[in-house]
């Protein structure tokens, strides 16, 4: 059992995609890249990449992924009967994208989000946009752009919840259990 | 519940695929939503998904099924398994002790999943009962019994065209006596609350006790089809009919071959399905068979994701269980 308490509520989410929407602009102009395309992370990373995708006003419309299919844990914990289908509505050849997830902590999700992304064909760059960057990563992978970074211990949980309103919620628990926030 | 099924793993989640018998609206339905979830993956780049990379899938075909053998193994590679198509005639194995030899020869070379054709009925549950703890099995159709994979991808195929089951109306037309096909499909169909299930077919190509499997029996085509949704035709098979059940395939044709002109009589959408392989002339002309209702090649598409969904919830649900 889990006690959960609400970390961020809705309108300090909304200062932090801003913040993010800004700080993806400069990057991206950095970066010269005029035309970029937007995938979200099933689910809390498509609920992101919504208000990320508008307020950048990307022309393409945005891609999701549902990376279930390409889990390293899938012998352990079997097949998930939610699995919403990916969809990416354009052609990742030779694009520059932009990578949404709610929270990054082992990076085996984008990882997998990754290797799905290249069964699509082959981008020109990926850069990882989260709204929460915390510790206990298991991958080298890092993120571009991050909204957050709040200090939690490994037996902390910060999970994303929404899609309205949206809610960031920490609970404590011993073994992890139902953890999605990798 | 009288007894547990073989079916279901410890946890209740499919370990083997024998038939239809025993699982209920839920089970089915996520076999048809995972099913749904695969078809993205045909329209991609890398039509293959990693999840059963580093299984071996053995495809055991005592019978011989070339388009179910090959769907089956297209299933397997595109979730990245390794195939081994194994076929054993039956006049080449005496049964019971050679069958188990043959299965423990293939556990050791560490097999995973068993996919199982045989003529006799039962097959694939003896071996699902003597196979290793770990290893799954499906059943690819086993004699007159059971062939839950085609029945599942006909319910993928009905209701990616007709939505809910509640309130269709299907009418399964032919050769009920010696359909495995067809026995699968209409506890399928029962299960998933379809409002009417009729069967269509000549007396002596209907099993005694037809009205048990809760049908409306028709003897008539056209008074059979009537207003139906779905029409499902099924193959002749003439390899298992002893003596005289049929006068001649043209006569058959005359009484209950399916033609554009007595399609009049079911509802103007309808759609026509057929398993395969199709005699045209014999079952329906060909008109109707590349017809503009006739959703015949897609059953076969829709047939790839229907298996990939079986072979990865059971292969899934093995951590699972322990």
């Amino acid at each position: 059992m889990s006690d959960n308490k609400v970390y961020l509520k809705a309108e300090a989410i909304g200062g932090l995609i801003d913040e993010m929407t800004q700080a993806l602009k400069s990057r991206l102009e950095l970066l010269q890249i005029s035309n970029p395309v937007m995938i979200g992370v099933h689910a809390g990373g498509v609920w992101l990449a919504q208000r990320l995708h508008d307020r950048l006003q990307i022309a393409e419309p945005l891609g999701s992924l549902d990376i279930s299919f390409y889990r390293d844990d899938f012998t352990r914990i079997g097949m998930n009967p939610q699995v919403k289908p990916s969809q990416i509505p354009f052609s990742v050849d030779d694009r520059h994208i932009v990578l949404v997830d709610d929270v990054l902590q082992t990076g085996r999700t984008i990882r997998a989000a990754m290797n799905e992304i290249f069964d699509y064909g082959r981008p020109a760059s990926i850069l990882l946009a989260t709204l929460v960057e915390r510790s206990g990563r298991e991958l080298p992978i890092q993120p571009g752009v991050v909204g957050i970074r709040p200090p939690l211990n490994l037996e902390q949980h910060i999970t994303l919840t929404g899609p309205e309103p949206l809610e960031l919620v920490i609970g404590e628990s011993k073994q992890n259990a139902g953890d999605n926030s990798d | 519940m009288h007894k547990p099924n073989v079916q279901l793993s410890e946890k209740g989640k499919l370990k083997h695929f024998l038939t239809i018998d025993g699982f209920n609206r839920t089970l089915l339905t996520e076999i048809l939503d995972t099913a749904e979830s695969f078809t993205g993956v045909f329209e991609r780049t890398v039509k293959k998904i990693p999840l059963l990379r580093g299984k071996v899938i053995c495809n055991l075909f005592f019978e011989n099924s070339t388009r179910t053998q090959t769907t089956f193994e297209v299933a397997a590679k595109r979730l990245s398994a390794d195939v081994l198509n194994l076929n054993i005639s039956t006049s080449a194995t005496a049964k019971g002790e050679t069958l188990l030899d043959t299965l423990r020869n293939l556990e050791a070379m560490h097999v995973d999943m068993f996919v199982v054709r045989h003529a006799d009925s039962g097959a694939a549950h003896f071996i699902a009962r003597h196979a290793a703890p770990h290893v799954s099995v499906i059943n690819a159709g086993d004699g007159r019994h059971a062939h839950p994979t085609q029945a599942m991808l006909d319910m993928f195929t009905i209701r990616r065209h007709k939505g809910e089951f509640t309130g269709l109306r299907v009418a399964i037309v032919g050769d009920i006596l010696h359909s495995r096909v067809a026995r699968s499909q209409i506890l399928a169909l029962n299960t998933l609350g379809t409002s009417e299930v009729r069967v269509i077919a000549p007396r002596t190509l209907l099993p005694a006790a037809c009205r048990t499997l809760g049908v409306h029996v028709y003897h008539d085509l056209e008074r059979g089809i009537r207003e139906v949704d779905v029409v499902i035709m099924l193959r002749l098979q003439k390899e298992r009919m002893q003596g005289a059940l049929l006068p001649s395939e043209h006569e058959y044709f005359q009484l209950y071959g399916l033609t554009e002109d007595r399609l009049q009589a079911a509802k103007k959408d309808a759609i026509v399905m057929h398993p395969g392989p199709i005699k045209r002339g014999v079952e329906m002309d060909s008109l109707t068979a590349d017809g503009p209702r006739s959703v015949i090649l897609q059953q076969v598409s829709f047939g790839i994701a229907v298996r990939m969904a079986v072979m990865s919830m059971a292969l899934g649900s093995q951590g699972v269980a322990r």
